[in-house]
């Protein structure tokens, strides 16, 4: 049963033998993908026609690799900007909110509170559409009342980043929030009868204390943002994110260098995790 | 009343203009639009028009229930699949090894559902990697349809939700006091005992908010659906993708987008009345 108690051969064999198949289940899909990155064939899955580069490199009429094809390269670097900006404005607004509901006392807080976690229960498809229709006709009120062309109302990058950013400073609330928690509130008086103003305490003391928070939630943010498609589906313009560019080519035209895409995803979070565990591991 | 500081306001704003701006207005905007009717003479009225349009549809309220059901379902296998993986975690295997195990339970989430879905297409195809594994050992003769059916968009949505469940109830099962069940165990109790007495009611607020969790990933879920499900096994956000990317017909859509609102919402506060929890927890 657990580590202390004796319990039948049978038992801890069948109990390991299923944890090993979760595990085979969970790594069977990104194997496949890395290992077929390298097929020498222009078809998605098996047979196995031998190694091959060509789907990272090669640039010939029947096969255009992962990094001579300009869209694909237009996507990923589209999602990287798209990313940094969600991560940035998520973390300034999700940090203050956690400032708020944990520091200050107000009416409406419960409410107000309630708000701020409802994108956690909203469906993210919800989420895009609503904010769709919103912002067109919005953007419709205002051109044809006052000829004001807001261009970041209709679908493209920037609505991208604001319906990514309606959801991610939620998370980020809720991680820095967490460790806010933690935080000891006789440092802020001492600051306060020191006489401190309630800004400098913030910026001098608080936001120092909660600052691996906040980096941590910044790559949270990121990593959501640069794989979120739900959302995402319903405000992009003529500029395509990542997962919508990979989702068309699986729906329209797949070829390899889906999988030599994947393959870059899976290698780049698998050594980050890597990295992280073992910087965590050294702290302790 | 104390007097506010500015620092109040400053921290108050920009979190009330993200929840009014993204959240409210956005939501009630939807509702409003829901209502709204455009005539053969083109002027728009309010009507119950597109939801009498839901209600007249087969097709549209079927799916409808399908997918409640369906997201039901998912939940709870995620939660059979993955409960005794938490509990390895946790209580059977030693310290120094559970921590990395953990860490490949992560990897699949960070590298997103696009590319996992697309390596379960590869694995499932007519011509992937279990059909062929399954001939060459002689278990079959001809390819078996595993894709593009309720199988395989089973699979999809459970293998992308299931482990969200896992670290929720890690945490649940972690501040479970090991005597409790060396106790229970002494006193003569059986392994089911022990199991539906103890561990399960221990780690219900755990189950609770993974369960939930889930359940809103699956539900508001279009890539697995789309990619690995048929024709037959259609999900309701594909039919507010449709109704907005396909048809334009956004006032319908606007009126499906709530009714999914609805049903998610509805089934969460249910989950959340019957364990006796708050939704506050679930973010945490």
């Amino acid at each position: 049963m657990i580590r202390t108690l004796p319990c039948s051969r049978l038992y801890k064999v069948g109990y390991s033998l299923y944890i090993l198949l979760f595990y085979i289940f969970l790594i069977m899909p990104l194997v496949t993908i890395c290992v077929l990155a390298f097929n020498d064939s222009n078809f998605i899955a098996l047979p196995w026609n031998g190694f091959s580069l060509d789907w990272f490199f090669a640039d010939t009429d029947d096969r255009l690799g992962l990094f001579k094809d300009p869209d694909l390269m237009m996507s990923v670097w589209t999602s990287v900007e798209t990313g940094f900006f969600v991560a940035m404005f998520s973390t300034i607004v999700g940090t203050i909110a956690a400032l708020l509901f944990e520091e200050e006392r107000f009416r409406f807080k419960g409410l107000l509170y309630f708000l701020a976690l409802a994108p956690l229960v909203i469906p993210g498809v919800v989420l895009g559409i609503s904010i769709l229709l919103t912002s067109t006709y919005t953007g419709t009120y205002m051109e044809e009342t006052f000829g004001w062309d807001m261009e970041f109302l209709s679908p493209g990058f920037w609505l991208v980043v604001i319906g990514q950013f309606s959801f991610g400073a939620t998370y980020v609330m809720l991680l820095v929030g967490a460790r806010l928690k933690k935080f000891d509130k006789v440092l802020e008086e001492a600051a306060l009868s020191l006489r401190a103003t309630r800004l400098e305490v913030i910026r001098l003391i608080t936001l120092p204390f909660l600052r691996p928070a906040i980096i941590g939630a910044f790559v949270v943010t990121f990593l959501i943002s640069f794989s979120n498609f739900n959302t995402t589906i319903f405000l992009i313009g003529s500029d395509p994110t990542l997962p919508v560019d990979l989702y068309s080519r699986i729906k329209f035209s797949s070829t390899p260098v889906l999988n030599a895409v994947s393959f870059m995803i899976v290698m780049f979070i698998t050594f980050s995790a890597m990295i992280s565990f073992v910087l965590n591991r050294k702290k302790i | 009343m104390k007097k506010r500081s500015g620092t109040f306001y400053l921290l108050l704003v920009p979190v009330l203009l993200w929840l009014v701006m993204l959240i409210v207005v956005p939501h009630l905007d939807m509702f409003f639009r829901s209502f709204r009717f455009e005539t053969d003479e083109g002027a728009m009225i309010f009507s119950l028009n597109n939801y009498l349009a839901f209600f007249e549809d087969q097709i549209y309220w079927l799916t409808f229930v399908k997918t409640a059901l369906y997201s039901i379902g998912v939940t709870f296998l995620a939660f059979v699949v993955t409960f005794p993986v938490a509990f390895y975690l946790t209580k059977v295997i030693a310290k120094k090894y559970s921590s990395f195990m953990v860490l490949l339970l992560l990897i699949p989430i960070w590298i997103g559902e696009l590319v996992t879905i697309y390596g379960w297409m590869i694995l499932l195809s007519d011509n992937g990697v279990i059909n062929n594994f399954l001939i060459n050992i002689g278990l079959i003769d001809t390819y078996l349809p595993m894709l593009y059916n309720n199988f395989s968009m089973t699979i999809g949505l459970l293998y992308m939700s299931m482990l969200f469940m896992i670290v929720p109830m890690m945490s649940a099962l972690e501040s479970l006091d090991d005597s409790l069940i060396e106790a229970a165990s002494d006193l003569g109790a059986s392994k089911w005992t022990i199991f539906y007495r103890i561990v399960i009611p221990y780690t219900t607020p755990g189950i609770a908010s993974g369960g939930i969790i889930v359940f809103m990933l699956v539900i508001g879920d279009y890539v697995a659906p789309n990619i690995l499900g048929g024709k037959s096994s259609l999900w309701f956000t594909e039919q507010i993708y449709n109704k907005f990317l396909a048809t334009f017909n956004w006032n319908e859509g606007a009126a499906f987008g709530f009714l999914l609102l609805m049903l998610s919402s509805t089934i969460i506060w249910i989950a959340l009345k019957l364990t006796g929890q708050k939704l506050e927890k679930v973010g945490s």
